[in-house]
């Protein structure tokens, strides 16, 4: 058995009295799409701003292909910016409000980091990047600032974004929650295909239909724990907890493959 | 009154040269000021507190100093130091020490309106330390703040003119030393308004040139 792509064990993390995550484990395997939810104020954002380590956790291990995140390996000494920024590199992350960096073409924006964290050629990193925006369907906006698109049109940018520094694992938080609902489709559509390139996802997510549909796993978070983890057909039917029943029964209305019927084929 | 502007014409040589003088002198005053005002933004953005309140202590006493007076100190007072300047660095250290907290200050404003996830997804994307400030910060920071760089621009060529009490020679001095000679007050002190004006129309057209692609962002 190969290592998981991705190992959390015993993550916590609280902010003052609030405890935000109350010991959370989970793995990810190389090529797996595990979308986590549960209701808002669970945790979920935090657990995945906690992965990169934008927010820094109180306790618990964070590996990525068996490297410490955060920390030196085995010891208690948090690793310094540079190291942390190259652990950052290899996980993209696609944001719920897009932040895209308003002063850069779409095009640049997808360019930044390759060309000037990871300090690729250029010409490879423009010619990879063109190859991104076709195939999110946005070729057309290449010379396009930001402030220009569409929701729909952000979040497609923001996930090539992301795709442009060849991550090993993609770290979406909500990345359909800011959109207007005739734009999520697009961003849905665009999520479904990564997952057929066999792109390793973990996806923080309400979209009930697209989490049943794309998911390999799901992953259930209240209350800062992991309350219940399944293959979507078993959660979505038969959760095992009252927590996810009640979950469930909330977004009933959601769960008949709306979603899905927005997206485009 | 034509007599004036004939003697005026007749010392054209003077006011380009005081012109000239005053685009250089400002030209600097606005560069060094504006890079150290970014730096010092840093500081003010940064978390080191007392490095913060050092900041803040300059920035504040530059703020209630006139300006002639800041001159006068560092040309007259700092020899008294130890530290002569001739006139000229003299002149010009005052005008990029007094305007450098104007600038950090404005930085700072249009820093903090920055939406703070595009500076989280620069970390995310491994961005840090410098790397974000030099190429996520600082372009959208000068873009957002043009309108109000260019105003600090304006009142650094204006408060050159007062660097005629330490005899540099810039426009207002030129023109003040051709009407003292040949008592044209009128007609010197028009040519050298006008030509003032004129630096700032074109001070205005940078700003334009910058508001143009600042909008095309938003």
């Amino acid at each position: 058995m190969t290592t998981p792509l991705l190992e959390v064990g015993g993550l916590r993390k609280s902010f003052g009295d609030n405890v935000v995550l109350d010991g959370i484990d989970i793995t990810v395997a190389r090529g797996e799409t595990v979308c986590v939810l549960g209701p808002s104020g669970a945790g979920k954002s935090t657990l995945l701003r906690c992965l990169n380590w934008l927010e820094k956790p109180d306790a618990g291990v964070i590996r990525l292909g068996g490297e410490r995140i955060g920390m030196r390996a085995g010891g208690n000494v948090s690793m310094r910016d540079a190291e942390l920024a190259r652990m950052r590199t290899r996980m993209g992350m696609v944001f719920q409000h897009f932040a895209l960096w308003p002063h850069l073409t779409v095009l640049h924006n997808l360019m930044e980091a390759p060309v000037y964290v990871q300090r690729r050629p250029r010409a490879e990193v423009r010619a990879e990047a063109e190859a991104l925006l076709e195939k999110v369907g946005l070729a057309d906006k290449r010379d396009a600032f930001p402030a220009r698109l569409s929701g729909g049109q952000k979040q497609r940018v923001g996930i090539a974004r992301a795709l442009a520094m060849r991550p090993e694992l993609l770290l979406f938080d909500e990345p359909t929650s800011a959109l207007d609902p005739e734009l999520v489709g697009e961003v849905l559509s665009v999520m479904a295909d990564l997952r057929r390139d066999g792109m390793t996802m973990l996806i923080v997510t309400h979209e009930m239909g697209f989490a049943r549909e794309a998911a390999n796993r799901i992953v259930f978070i209240d209350r800062g724990r992991l309350v219940e983890e399944a293959v979507p057909e078993a959660f979505f039917t038969a959760p095992q907890t009252e927590r996810a029943r009640q979950f469930l029964a909330r977004y009933a209305g959601t769960l008949s493959g709306s979603t899905l019927a927005r997206m485009p084929a | 009154m034509s007599r004036g502007w004939i003697v005026v014409w007749q010392h054209h040589n003077e006011m380009l040269h005081g012109l000239l003088n005053t685009m250089w002198l400002a030209a600097l005053a606005a560069v060094a000021s504006l890079i150290l005002g970014a730096l010092l933004a840093m500081v003010l953005m940064s978390r080191l507190r007392p490095v913060v309140r050092i900041a803040t202590i300059f920035i504040d006493a530059m703020r209630c100093v006139p300006f002639l007076l800041l001159a006068y100190f560092v040309y007259y007072g700092l020899p008294s130091l130890g530290l002569t300047l001739d006139n000229w660095t003299a002149g010009l250290s005052s005008l990029i020490a007094y305007n450098t907290g104007y600038m950090a200050e404005l930085l700072v404003a249009a820093w903090r309106s920055l939406p703070a996830d595009t500076i989280e997804a620069a970390h995310a994307f491994g961005f840090h330390g410098f790397g974000v400030f030099r190429r996520i910060v600082l372009p959208p920071v000068l873009l957002n703040a043009a309108p109000m760089i260019g105003n600090q621009v304006i009142q650094i060529v204006k408060d050159s003119a007062f660097l005629t009490i330490i005899a540099v020679a810039e426009l207002t001095h030129a023109a003040a030393g051709i009407q003292s000679t040949y008592y044209v007050p009128f007609a010197a002190f028009v040519a050298a308004v006008l030509l003032y004006w004129l630096l700032c129309l074109g001070v205005e057209q940078f700003v334009g040139v910058a508001e143009a692609a600042a909008g095309r962002r938003r």
